[in-house]
């Protein structure tokens, strides 16, 4: 990919927090490019998120604007942040708009303890939740999947692992798309990525993945209605939140189509400005085999999430000697932040088909949206956004103005600042663990110089993009949750 | 024999490496170092696993993405990790690969381990002559 002069000066404003990126900026573009950010966080970022998001809308069958979200930083074709819909009858679908880890999401748990019965168990809890839940490179799931068990994972996602005792059947109530979304076709998934992927269901994973035992603390409580809403209003109230994806499935998946589409999209007369967006028209074959091989990494993404919830429903029961259910530790909601779904989308006063990618973006439906929980239709769709292990995370809702403007989207953290090799220059692993210890936070990891990669200060103000967000009101601020304990790989 | 070095300033978030070699055997095992130290510290795998992996491609680049990909593949479907490899490359269109991987079990006890890479990309992926060797730019998604 090569960067263009002169990009990032052409964004003009187009509204509050919002400019504009025109046609007429680069060859090949068919509609505009939209980022959402202060002018302080447009600054902020890189060359590649305008090179990016410019080259997305270049691409077929694109609808209205290529978006980025606040939290935008260049990624693999895609900006991380970059959301975009295409046509489904006309236009593509792209891994790049997706990413290798397919169906990377957000769960967020809620309990009716507080951060004061916690906290003199907390250190038990986290050795605890660590030994249970694996993680980091070389891992192995504790629950090993049957070739025939694990397709039917990937057509029930979630369901599957609730009929087979690992969750509660309330659970599914509460996931984005019940935890199984339509179209996973097993058949368009590689014996490779099955094999990839057969010992790994229940694993953390590594890198950025983790974890985390959170409180709401007192005066973190921005929308106390909502908050009550969404089971989380209680001043010291702990929470739990996951964020993990599809593990080497997904990243099997990803990997096959990105090579076969790197060769076949000449055979439709497509040239990509960047490799990485390779890309196959979606009603193709080669569309249609990955949009179901996707589906289906997706699916398996909400089944490993809902086995490490039984695990940290396990966990928490044992060390505190009460039942999960007596805990009231159940799920508030559980998000993707990398997929292509098939929604119906309004456009130009007519419901229209589309393929809309969020490569790092969250889906945000407004209030009254029919695939918005019953629970919580009034409010809106619950937003996880995860932050810092040291600086926390936010829980939002969707509106209905990320329907209009944003097909339905918002963020879905906080971006980095820095790159690995410079945080590990500046901090050792252990010094940092032992420093958040004094800090009030736990930390358990299975690789101390990937701690000090994911350090607080190598990532972007999160509460300045949550702050942009709920200015755009494309996503409304509920509760910011602080880490007492967290777990990585 | 080649060298490799880790490039900050290419993907905040992921691992750039560049990587020289004096013939396209030894750019292939220098690349597979630079992958085996960013997964472990390669002193902490004890090498008790020796096997043979061929591979064969239209396009040269493509060899280099799937001997990669093969690695990373194994990284998760075996739980092993290579220190050590010896590789021919050949052909001039399909192009073929043979190699002697040399490794051991990723131990959660015994490895130290390091990041747990989930795919190679195509961004800024290269690999061309340079001078009388070769070179490669390959950023992994972490």
């Amino acid at each position: 990919m090569k960067i263009t002069e002169n990009l990032a000066p052409q964004a003009r404003p187009a509204g509050d927090c919002i400019w504009e990126i025109p046609p007429s900026a680069k060859p090949g573009m068919l509609v505009p490019a939209r980022i959402y950010a202060s002018e302080q966080l447009l600054g902020q970022m890189d060359a590649g998120v305008f090179e990016q998001v410019t080259n997305v809308a270049c691409l077929p069958g694109i609808v209205r604007a290529a978006l980025c979200m606040p939290d935008g930083h260049w990624g693999y074709g895609f900006p991380i942040g970059g959301v975009a819909a295409f046509r489904a009858d006309t236009g593509v679908i792209s891994p790049g708009g997706i990413g290798f880890d397919i169906n990377c999401g957000m769960r967020l748990l809620r309990t009716d303890l507080t951060e004061d019965e916690v906290r003199p168990r907390l250190r038990e809890l986290v050795d605890a939740l660590f030994a249970a839940v694996p993680s980091g490179v070389g891992a192995k799931g504790l629950v090993h999947l049957s070739e025939p068990a694990f397709r039917r994972v990937m057509v029930e996602g979630a369901g599957w692992c609730v009929a087979q005792g690992y969750g509660w059947p309330e659970d599914l109530d509460h996931i984005e798309g019940r935890g199984c979304l339509a179209g996973a076709d097993p058949a368009h998934v590689s014996a490779r990525a099955v094999s990839r992927g057969t010992d790994q269901l229940g694993t953390l994973g590594s890198g950025n993945h983790y974890l985390e035992i959170q409180v709401v603390r007192p005066g973190a409580i921005h929308d106390p209605a909502t908050a009550r809403a969404l089971g989380v209003g209680n001043p010291g109230q702990v929470c739990v939140m996951l964020h993990c994806g599809s593990r080497g499935f997904g990243h099997q998946i990803g990997t096959d189509y990105l090579r076969r589409f790197d060769q076949v999209m000449a055979s439709y007369g497509i040239t990509v400005r960047d490799r990485e967006l390779a890309c196959a028209p979606f009603a193709s074959k080669e569309g249609q085999a990955y949009f179901g091989a996707m589906t289906a990494a997706a699916n398996t993404a909400f089944a490993n999430r809902q086995v490490i919830t039984h695990r940290i429903r396990e966990v928490f029961a044992k060390v505190l000697g009460k039942d999960a259910r007596a805990l009231g530790l159940s799920v508030v909601y559980d998000v993707c932040h990398n997929t292509a779904k098939l929604e119906r989308h309004v456009v130009d006063g007519r419901p229209l088909d589309l393929v809309v990618h969020r490569k790092g973006a969250t889906r945000a439906f407004g209030p009254g949206e029919p695939d918005v929980p019953a629970a919580y239709r009034a409010v809106g769709q619950p937003v996880i956004i995860g932050g810092s292990m040291e600086t926390g995370s936010a829980l939002l809702v969707g509106t209905a103005r990320a329907m209009a403007e944003t097909w339905g989207s918002t963020a879905h953290g906080a971006g980095r600042t820095m790159s690995r090799a410079q945080a590990k220059r500046q901090v050792w692993g252990e010094t940092l663990i032992k420093d958040m210890e004094q800090r009030g936070i736990i930390v358990r990891a299975a690789s101390k110089s990937g701690v000090a990669e994911e350090a607080g200060f190598a990532y972007k103000d999160l509460g300045a993009v949550v702050d942009v967000l709920h200015r755009l009101d494309i996503s409304r601020k509920v509760v910011s949750l602080t880490p007492i304990g967290n777990i990585k790989g | 024999m080649g060298r490799f070095r880790f490039v900050e300033d290419v993907a905040l978030a992921d691992c750039a490496v560049e990587i020289e070699g004096g013939d396209l055997g030894d750019l292939f095992e220098t690349a597979a170092s630079a992958l085996a130290e960013l997964m472990v510290d390669p002193t902490t795998v004890s090498v008790t696993v020796d096997r043979t992996i061929t591979l064969e491609t239209s396009a040269l680049d493509l060899l280099l993405y799937d001997w990669l990909s093969e690695l990373i593949f194994l990284k998760d479907r075996d739980r092993q990790v290579f220190t050590r490899t010896q590789v021919r490359v050949g052909g001039s269109g399909p192009f073929h690969l043979t190699a002697r991987v040399e490794g051991g079990m990723i131990d959660p006890e015994r490895t130290a381990r390091r990041a747990d890479p989930k795919a190679v990309t195509f961004h800024q992926f290269a690999l061309e002559r340079a001078g009388d060797g070769w070179r490669a730019r390959v950023v992994i998604d972490i």
